[in-house]
């Protein structure tokens, strides 16, 4: 067993460069810095594209705070408050991070630890945080239809107000669809799923109920989505496709899919990278726990993934005011 | 670690209030959106956007010069890794937009409302 333990020798500084430190920065700081400004490009990759997208549908983008408007366990519509309160954890998750390399450098073990720990919990309530907002976005709120010219009309009330299908919508389905399933002797047959209401159905409740109106993508001059008068309503109504209940890949109740597409990426992209952080975090929390940097005389371990960790904090801060904000 | 290691707990509870009050504005003003702000046009979006805008580089300075300890290492290893993403964003960036604005401008017509 003796041969296989790791023996210190005095040449092993040729590893990290013969020992020398260019710019007084440790070969792994350096490689960690190096690997976030280019971590940042990709990034800003992103989020140009978004923002070029963005430019080319300006005149029909979803406007965020009527898309993001819920909090868990709570009704009504409070837009942006969740997605604060979500940035909020993460700066206080940042904050755990420096005071754990701050006891690091006075060489408090049990300090280190347990701001490593704090990081880890605040780290997890984010992502999860980030998984209930994919949920809500993917099940949607109101649902709306779809044109045969691939636009999304949604319906308001008589104040201007979105409100969902199934305010309005009532009667029977008209086509007498059901989800095939085996119970119903449909063996090997598989279909996605059908939307709750049908076309006629949605068709025949508006015409029902004159106090509803269709609202289009268009933003007017006053930054709102136009409201189109009964008439028009009806006749692009007219033209529906398919119903949408909530946001994928291939179709957004919100508006554009490809503002669904970016938002699961961009989001997606980050959460993959706070994840990441969260499991290098674990391993360096029990690495505290054990000893290693207390042999080792230092803990620029827990600095360099620090730098990682706040890197991640830092692209939030710019996701969240060009998806939620702008 | 060419630096010297001061404690600093009383500053990183300062950028903590820092980022959090920078954060609480610009949520306030996300949810009120003042017409003024929210309907004027300045260099392509509104005051507002830029106000989003300049606020959250100011919340990216703080992390990175305070969290991420950018201060304490050397200006030219500082400037290396500041100002080189910056210039290839901004680059970016510019050329993007300006893109899709001429896709808008040349698309857009095309489409009927």
């Amino acid at each position: 067993m003796k041969s296989n333990s790791a023996v210190s020798s005095n040449k092993k500084e040729t590893w990290s460069g013969g020992g020398v430190k260019p710019f007084g920065a440790s070969y792994g700081k350096m490689m960690m810095w190096f690997f976030i400004v280019s971590d940042a490009l990709t990034f800003s990759g992103f989020l140009a594209a978004y923002g070029l997208t963005r430019f080319k549908f300006i005149d029909s983008w979803p406007i965020a705070d009527e898309v993001f408007t819920h909090v868990p366990f709570v009704h009504g519509e409070y837009p942006m408050i969740y997605v604060a309160i979500m940035t909020f954890i993460l700066i206080v998750s940042s904050v755990t991070m420096v005071l754990a390399v701050d006891a690091g450098h006075k060489m408090q073990k049990n300090k280190v630890a347990w701001y490593m720990f704090a990081t880890i919990i605040f780290g997890i309530i984010f992502v999860g945080s980030q998984a209930w907002e994919w949920n809500t976005f993917i099940k949607g709120s109101y649902g709306a239809v779809k044109t045969t010219e691939g636009k999304i009309l949604q319906f308001v009330n008589e104040e201007g107000k979105q409100i969902a299908l199934a305010d309005f919508v009532t009667s029977e389905r008209l086509d007498g669809r059901e989800q095939h399933t085996k119970k119903n002797g449909l063996w090997f047959v598989e279909e996605p799923t059908i939307a709750t209401y049908s076309i006629d159905q949605i068709i025949t409740s508006y015409n029902a109920h004159p106090e509803v109106q269709v609202r289009t993508e268009l933003i007017t001059d006053q930054k709102k989505k136009t409201i189109l008068s009964r008439e028009e309503g009806s006749a692009q109504l007219a033209k529906t496709k398919l119903v949408v209940e909530g946001a994928n890949l291939e179709v957004n109740e919100y508006g554009n899919t490809i503002f669904a597409d970016f938002f699961f990426f961009i989001t997606g992209f980050h959460g993959f990278h706070v994840i990441t952080g969260i499991l290098i975090n674990i391993i360096i929390f029990f690495n505290v726990i054990l000893g290693t940097y207390e042999k080792r005389g230092h803990y620029e371990m827990v600095e360099k993934v620090g730098l990682y960790w706040h890197f991640v904090d830092l692209v939030w801060v710019f996701v969240f005011t060009f998806f939620y904000l702008v | 670690m060419g630096h010297a290691h001061e404690s600093n707990t009383k500053k990183i509870w300062i950028v903590l209030i820092i980022l959090t009050v920078i954060t609480g504005v610009e949520v306030w003003l996300g949810i009120l959106k003042p017409d003024f702000l929210y309907l004027s046009n300045f260099l392509g979006t509104s005051w507002l956007n830029w106000i989003f805008i300049i606020l959250t580089l100011l919340k990216a300075y703080f992390i990175a010069w305070s969290f991420m300890h950018l201060e304490g290492e050397k200006t030219w290893f500082r400037r290396a890794i500041v100002w080189t993403p910056i210039f290839l964003i901004c680059f970016l960036v510019t050329l993007l937009l300006i893109e899709g604005g001429y896709v808008y401008d040349t698309l857009g017509p095309l489409v009927k409302w």
